[in-house]
Parts: C-alpha cells; sequence; structure tokens
C-alpha cells in the first residue's frame, strides 16, 4: 500500500544542521562569558551570573507564546487555514513552557541568594506561575479529541485569550509593588549601568536562546505534522475497515 | 565564585532541560519519519 515509504530522516534539513551548529557555539560562548569571562555585580556578587540564563528563559518564553497568539490569529483569521499555522501554535506554546519552567526555577535560585527565599506570592512571580498554568492548559486542550482542524480551531481561540497574560506578567512589576525588580536594561529611563562585557553576556545569551528557539519549533513542527499524518494513516485504515466489513 | 552550587545548579538546570527536551524533539522525529512517505516529508 505505501510504495513510497522512506528510510529515516528524521525532521533536520542541512539549514536547520547548520542553524544548530551556530547555536551551539553561541551557547559555549555564552557559557564562558557568563560564568568566567564578565565580572560580579557590585550589589549582587557572582549571583548575577544566574542572569544569562534566567533572562534568556522568559524572553524565549514571551517570543514563543507571542508566536502562538500569532499563528493562531493567521490560522482564524480564515485567509490561510493551513494547519501548519496550528502546528507551528503548537510547537511554540510547548517550547514556551518548557522555558516557563526553567525562569521559574532559575529565578527561585537566584531569589534565594538575594531575598532570602525561594519563592514570595509577589505580582511579578505569582503572574509568572499564572501564564505557566494558562499554557499548560493550553497544551491539555491541544490534546483534547477531535479532527485537526477542531484541535486547531479551540486551541486558537484559547491562546488568542492566554496571550493578554504577557503584558500582566511584564508590567507586574510596574503596577504593584513587588519584591522583583523593575525592567532595568528594556527601560531607557532605568539609571542602570551595566559592565560591558556584563550587557554583551546577557545579549549574546538573548541571541543564542533565540536561535535555540528557532532551532526546536522548526524541529517540532515537523514532528507533529508526522503525528497528524500517522494520526491520518491510522484513520484511514479504520474507515477501510469499516468499509470492507459492510461490504462482506 | 560565592554560592556556586546555585549559579552552576542554574545553568545546569537550564541545559539539561533544553537538551532533554532537544533530544525528545529529535528522536520522536526520526521515529515518526521511519514509516512516512515523502509526501509526509515537505521539508527533504
Amino acid at each position: 500500500m505505501n510504495s513510497a515509504v522512506t528510510t529515516p530522516r528524521g525532521t533536520g534539513t542541512r539549514n536547520t544542521r547548520i542553524l544548530g551548529v551556530l547555536t551551539i557555539i553561541l551557547m559555549v560562548l555564552l557559557t564562558f562569558c557568563g560564568l568566567i569571562f564578565s565580572g560580579e555585580d557590585i550589589n549582587q556578587g557572582s549571583t548575577v551570573r544566574i542572569m544569562y540564563v534566567h533572562v534568556p528563559s522568559i524572553w524565549v518564553a514571551y517570543l514563543a507564546f507571542g508566536m502562538t497568539a500569532l499563528c493562531s490569529a493567521i490560522y482564524l483569521s480564515g485567509r490561510n487555514r493551513s494547519l501548519i499555522w496550528d502546528r507551528f501554535s503548537g510547537a511554540a506554546g510547548e517550547i514556551g513552557v518548557l522555558f516557563v519552567a526553567v525562569s521559574l526555577v532559575t529565578g527561585s535560585l537566584w531569589g534565594r541568594l538575594t531575598w532570602g527565599t525561594y519563592w514570595v506570592w509577589d505580582a511579578r512571580l505569582t503572574s509568572t506561575a499564572f501564564l505557566f498554568i494558562t499554557y499548560i492548559g493550553y497544551l491539555a486542550v491541544r490534546r483534547l479529541g477531535g479532527t485537526h482542524r477542531q484541535r486547531a480551531r479551540r486551541s486558537a481561540v484559547l491562546a488568542l485569550i492566554a496571550i493578554l497574560e504577557i503584558p500582566l506578567v511584564h508590567f507586574s512589576v510596574n503596577v504593584w509593588r513587588t519584591l522583583h525588580q523593575k525592567a532595568s536594561v528594556a527601560d531607557p529611563n532605568a539609571k542602570v549601568a551595566l559592565d560591558g562585557l556584563m550587557l554583551f553576556s546577557l545579549f549574546l545569551g538573548l541571541i543564542a536562546f533565540t536561535m535555540l528557539f528557532a532551532w526546536l519549533v522548526i524541529h517540532r513542527q515537523r514532528s507533529l505534522a508526522l503525528e497528524d499524518a500517522v494520526a491520518d494513516r491510522g484513520l484511514d485504515a479504520a474507515i477501510e475497515a469499516r468499509r470492507e466489513e459492510a461490504t462482506n | 565564585m560565592d554560592h556556586a552550587s546555585f549559579i552552576i545548579g542554574s545553568w545546569v538546570l537550564t541545559f539539561a532541560s533544553v537538551i532533554g527536551y532537544a533530544v525528545y524533539v529529535i528522536r520522536r522525529g526520526r521515529e515518526l519519519s521511519k514509516n512516512a512517505t515523502s509526501e509526509e516529508m515537505p521539508w527533504t
């Protein structure tokens, strides 16, 4: 039946391999810059080194959830109802959940050193935890039964609602009094003087993690496409079996 | 380096999570592509 069955090739291509190698190089460079070459902070000492993985992690989470919403909006807009948008949305959502979890744990470790506690129910931490739970729910909704198009429609609606939490999380430090510090590098009015190598390490982290996100989302989107294809094949086989039953 | 266990722990946890997920994604893709047709893998 399936004459065109191919040898295992996976989800990689020459371009993803190049992207992967570049990402690894930047990650190694980030490790050296973040852990060895960059200096200590005047106030926080060497604990500032957690920043080089904590900030890029939450950046990737924002980026991933933004992409989830954007791809969902494109899917729902009706201009292009291709399921590829749904798969990109699902892949980005999954990666976003991973990076929010990483951000929460690294933030908790950093908090233990700077605030003396792993967790406080302040606005930034609580809203981030709520964001994490919301997108766990988004992934759960994607796994409900139904056709691919039903999955795409209901998860796209949820993604467009869930994205409204991002401004809440990001601006929570300005709206409420929190233990978590306000935006510093991203705020042009903030009088924060970061050492050149510290700033370089931070931006290197943002670039490396963004490239990592791109690599992960491409691969995950392709494996989701294959999962859909497997499900379709199973459905086709079941329909064929029922037809044979009916004719015999 | 002060608080090395917390700092190194944060980095190790980050990289371990990412590498673990990347390995899962690659393995899943390879496993599914074993029975896939060329039409189902337009990127090849």
